[in-house]
């Protein structure tokens, strides 16, 4: 159970460390960033607050806290999965729109080249 | 091209992705039995010929920069009709499977039934010969599952041969499916309360190429459709938005 929870709170360290550097060089940009210091945060906390965690477990009848940690990374990362696929759907269609657009324009100065 | 001002013109859309086989005899065929209209070719970012052999044809020739699938090649070409005042836009597709002849009875259906879509049937009064037994099954299927949601009968749900007018022009305009998108399409104008008539055509082999939609994707094709059909149905209208304490005109449609 400790060294669960130890590789846990690394992993979430480490999941905070590798965001914060990616913001830092560009590579994320702030606002997409959020959910995963978040989601960092959580398992920091969860790792790091045995009373939480069986708090958490009794809460959900679970006799095992390791399950109720499980459970939970599980749904944090189903959570920003989900935001990210909500970010990757408004990304297409505005690329769609900027692609049908492109090629009106380009047909329309290519029309009016052509008249002169 | 020129802009369109004369009222009741239309635009023969041609979506094109790798069809130069087809695409050049596709365009001349339709110059040559519908010589008033104008012939507008989408190339999808074909990686052949297609957009030199649709212009030396002799159509206007709309290339997008990367591929898009076949709705938003579509879409495309309907946003540049609707921009440019077409009345009425007739999609054939550039295989050479839709016979041109039959763009003026669409075109005439159009103009006078009201309807805000027409849809060239093979299946209407036809047998739909050239339909393989796969294909044949999921139109079945989908004449199932469209008949209570539409309020009436469809025979040919997937039929690419398609007339709208200009109401129709401007909602496909801002929302057309992305993929697999004419029986999503009839929804999605069905949310708008539009009204669509069919019309029996007969349809030919392609001239060239194959169909996207092989063996192995149309299991993909039946579930992507039919969950496409059920969110448009769940999708409703945004209300309009109150501007003291009244509610702001609707846009201009």
């Amino acid at each position: 159970m400790e060294r669960l929870l130890d590789t846990v709170t690394i992993l979430s360290l480490v999941l905070m460390m590798t965001v914060l550097f990616s913001v830092r060089r560009s590579h994320i940009r702030v606002e997409y960033s959020v959910s995963w210091l978040a989601a960092a945060v959580i398992l920091l906390l969860l790792s790091r607050s045995r009373p939480l965690l069986n708090w958490i477990s009794d809460q959900l009848g679970l006799t095992y806290p390791p399950l109720a940690l499980l459970l939970l990374v599980s749904c944090v990362f189903v959570v920003v999965i989900y935001r990210l696929s909500v970010v990757i759907s408004d990304l297409k269609d505005a690329n769609i729109a900027i692609a049908q657009r492109l090629a009106i324009v380009e047909f329309q100065l290519q029309n009016r080249n052509e008249k002169q | 091209m020129k802009p369109a001002a004369v009222n009741g013109n239309f635009l023969v859309l041609i979506p094109a992705f790798n069809e130069a086989g087809a695409i050049g005899d596709v365009v001349r065929e339709v110059r040559k039995v519908v010589p008033a209209a104008t012939v507008l070719v989408v190339d999808d970012a074909s990686k052949d010929d297609t957009a030199n052999l649709a212009k030396s044809a002799g159509a206007g020739v709309l290339r997008l920069p990367y591929h898009l699938g076949l709705g938003g090649c579509v879409q495309a070409g309907y946003r540049m009709a609707y921009e440019l005042g077409y009345d009425y836009v007739i999609r054939v597709d550039g295989d050479g499977q839709h016979d041109p002849r039959y763009i003026m009875e669409l075109l005439k259906v159009l103009r006078t039934s009201g309807c805000h879509m027409v849809i060239g049937s093979r299946f209407y009064q036809n047998d739909g010969e050239h339909t393989s037994i796969v294909r044949a099954m999921g139109i079945w299927l989908f004449r199932v599952v469209l008949r209570p949601i539409l309020g009436q009968p469809v025979h040919d749900p997937t039929s690419g041969f398609v007339g709208v007018n200009r109401e129709a022009l401007q909602v496909f305009s801002q929302s057309f499916p992305l993929e697999y998108p004419e029986i999503e399409a009839l929804v999605v104008l069905q949310r708008k309360r539009f009204r669509f008539q069919e019309v029996p055509c007969k349809m030919r082999p392609r001239q060239a190429g194959r169909s996207s939609i092989t063996a192995v994707k149309s299991l993909y094709y039946i579930i992507h459709v039919l969950l496409g059909v059920f969110v448009n149905v769940l999708k409703f209208e945004r209300r309009p938005k109150k501007v003291d304490g009244k509610l702001a005109a609707r846009e201009k449609k």
